[in-house]
């Protein structure tokens, strides 16, 4: 997994509240085994005019000009601005996996689905949450300012603009930001203490050998 | 000792070991597997060189590709084919206590056959990836949707590394009145606390009316938690608990069975257990739920009319009421009994066991579905369920009644297999999320109960199931 330290983008808003993974990465497209090649097909519904299937060439599909991610000022957005909840629903680490192959590393909400919160540290994607009003005056700015950027830095825990006439500190889970970090693989993590995992499964198993 | 919540019960017998932040290493007991979620897991452990810890844990199944008829003519759809042999093949290589395959007779949705084996039980932590893995704190386990790279972890380390979770208890004081099931009580919980109103916390479903439903109704209860944003679910084990789990399949027996039975006695909350959050219903108010927007915290009761957005003051609230409004094709103030439906799906891991199917020919019985209803399809939750409604002659209730009577399977709950609405059709559905798109693109889904789906096929709007005769 790659690291996260600090990361400028420019940011895109999706101004609607409960944005489930099910809009984020339609069901069809969970027919693959891979855990690449989602991007093209990322909130599919919204993006394209038709109806998407696996194996079309996206290119040629009509685009749907009312979609943000279909306005041209927001095109290579690498930070995405949302509403309350976002992630809801469906467990699908596809959502995650679209969302980073289309070229987002950040995402900013009020709150987030538990599980697709946890989906993104999984695959080096960093969701901040921030406050209703925080959120609500980075919609404002995104919408008044053609070009609007914001910088985050994962170490200081920090959101701002690039001139700094914007910081807002956001929380983190101190292992989720060390792994985050430094890009550790958790399974190599949790494999240094098999011991501790054989003992304990060892004890468990002679305890209620129904298991 | 301090008073307990079940959740502090179920975390502590399984925390193996935990950082100065609170992240923990969980031991998880059982793990359910299917062809949608695993196989990118399985190629990581592959690609990274390592085995699997404990495949004794396991227990899986294809049910979200798979095809609900002409099961003759195996799986036509080439990639959902390949996804489901690419299972097949994980699990010749790596092996698992329980396989129900594509066309086993005890296939099915992998949250019917858990409990239906007896591979979920009480005091167990259970992961699968799949959001509606809160089904199985049903039977006083902790239960955990979790994601690709988490079944990884679990497949290589028999371990979740998680946080422990808020508490919240949801009591429910009093009895449901007739005619009004675990599904109504359920979505008006959510329609009152919302779609994160569960968000961070594992959710205790407690007090006199959870204490009365059958063990089926509780899952159908837990595994809407997730619908109120809270991964876990659960309820304490009780005599019903144990009553259900007796003589399945991977259920202990014999001293083991004595055993069992003498740990999982003290799986329910102390009685003066803390929560961070509370909630309180009467199950007295409850009425027979129909959602009409595309969260499931948008609902109504059959008495009511779709919501007005000009009532609503929160401006992004009304937003997000309007564009649910104008995806659903619905006018304010409609009586819901004013709506008509295309289409009716009776199934899914919330609403496809015996006593679903039971209630929902119940109301079927002796009418015909109305000659508005495209389609009004049945899909039991597992082979066995399919057998037992089949030796209990409702099958042909249905098939009377103008039903399609299918094969096991998720089926129209996501839409992955050839059962879908078109854009544009209106469905009475029993699954768990209204979602746009969910069952088809541009499809239109109400959540309600089975009676509810039923007496919308028969009646070909919605209707209250308590004034049917």
């Amino acid at each position: 997994m790659n690291p996260f330290r600090v990361h400028t983008g420019l940011v895109v808003p999706l101004d609607r509240a409960n944005v489930d993974t099910d809009s984020i990465i339609p069901k069809q497209f969970l027919k693959s085994i891979k855990r690449s090649g989602f991007g093209v097909n990322l909130f599919d519904a919204w993006r394209y005019l038709d109806h998407g299937e696996p194996g079309m060439d996206n290119a040629r599909r009509p685009r749907n000009p009312d979609f943000v991610l279909n306005d041209s000022r927001y095109e290579g957005a690498s930070i995405l601005l949302a509403r309350r909840n976002f992630g809801c629903g469906s467990s699908r680490e596809h959502a995650a996996w679209a969302l980073a192959d289309f070229g987002f590393h950040a995402f900013i909400a009020p709150s987030f689905g538990d599980i697709f919160f946890t989906n993104c540290y999984k695959n080096g994607l960093l969701p901040i949450v921030l406050s209703e009003s925080e959120v609500d005056r980075l919609f404002a700015d995104t919408q008044a300012f053609a070009g609007f950027k914001l910088t985050i830095d994962l170490e200081r825990q920090v959101v701002s603009t690039p001139d700094g006439s914007l910081v807002f500190a956001f929380d983190i889970e101190p292992f989720r930001k060390h792994c985050l970090l430094n890009g550790l693989d958790e399974i190599g993590l949790t494999l240094q203490h098999a011991q501790a995992i054989r003992a304990f499964e060892n004890k468990r198993l002679a305890e209620q050998p129904w298991i | 000792m301090t008073a307990r919540t079940l959740y502090d019960k179920l975390w502590d017998s399984h925390v193996i070991r935990e950082e100065a932040d609170g992240t923990a290493l969980l031991y998880i007991d059982r793990h359910l597997v299917h062809e949608v979620t695993s196989p990118q897991a399985f190629e990581g452990l592959r690609l990274a060189g390592r085995k699997p810890w404990r495949m004794q844990s396991v227990v899986a199944t294809a049910d979200h590709n798979t095809p609900t008829k002409d099961w003759n003519r195996g799986i036509q759809d080439p990639i959902s084919r390949t996804q489901v042999e690419t299972l097949d093949g994980n699990i010749r290589e790596h092996g698992a206590k329980a396989y129900f395959p594509f066309l086993d007779r005890r296939q099915g949705i992998v949250h019917v056959i858990g409990p239906e084996q007896g591979a979920t039980l009480p005091g167990m932590t259970v992961v699968c990836g799949d959001s509606h893995t809160s089904t199985h704190g049903a039977f006083a386990a902790l239960a955990i949707g979790i994601g690709t790279s988490e079944v990884e972890h679990v497949l290589a380390t028999q371990c979740l590394l998680t946080t422990k979770l808020k508490s919240m208890l949801i009591r429910v004081d009093g009895r449901l009145p007739p005619g009004v099931t675990a599904k109504d009580l359920v979505l008006s919980i959510i329609g009152r606390i919302g779609t994160a109103g569960g968000s961070g916390h594992a959710v205790e479903f407690a007090g006199e009316a959870v204490r009365a439903l059958s063990m089926e109704a509780r899952m159908t209860m837990c595994n809407m938690a997730i619908e109120a944003g809270a991964r876990s679910g659960m309820i304490a084990a009780d005599e019903r608990t144990f009553d259900y789990i007796k003589g399945r399949a991977f259920a202990p027996t014999g001293e083991m069975w004595d055993r069992a039975l003498a740990q999982w006695r003290g799986l329910r909350s102390d009685d003066n257990a803390k929560f961070d959050t509370t909630h309180v219903f009467a199950a007295a108010d409850i009425r027979p739920q129909v959602t009409w927007g595309t969260s499931p915290e948008m609902v109504v009761s059959i008495e009511d009319r779709v919501p007005d957005p000009d009532r609503e003051r929160d401006s992004a609230r009304r937003d997000g009421m309007e564009r649910a409004l104008s995806y659903m094709g619905l006018r304010p103030n409609t009586p819901m009994t004013h709506i008509h439906i295309d289409k009716v799906f009776i199934g899914s891991c919330t609403n496809s066991r015996i006593e679903d199917l039971r209630q929902a020919a119940a109301v079927a019985r002796g009418h015909h579905v109305a000659k508005n209803v495209k389609l009004a399809l049945v899909v039991p939750g597992s082979g066995l369920v399919k057998a037992q409604a089949e030796a209990e002659g409702l099958d042909k209730i249905f098939r009377d009644a103008g039903f399609e009577w299918r094969e096991p399977g998720c089926s129209m709950c996501l839409a992955m297999n050839d059962d879908r609405l078109e854009p544009g059709e209106r469905c009475a559905s029993t699954s768990n999320r209204n979602f746009e798109g969910r069952q088809g693109a541009g499809g239109r889904t109400h959540l309600v109960s089975p009676a509810m789906a039923a007496g919308a096929a028969i009646a070909g709007h919605f209707v209250d199931v308590r004034r049917l005769a």
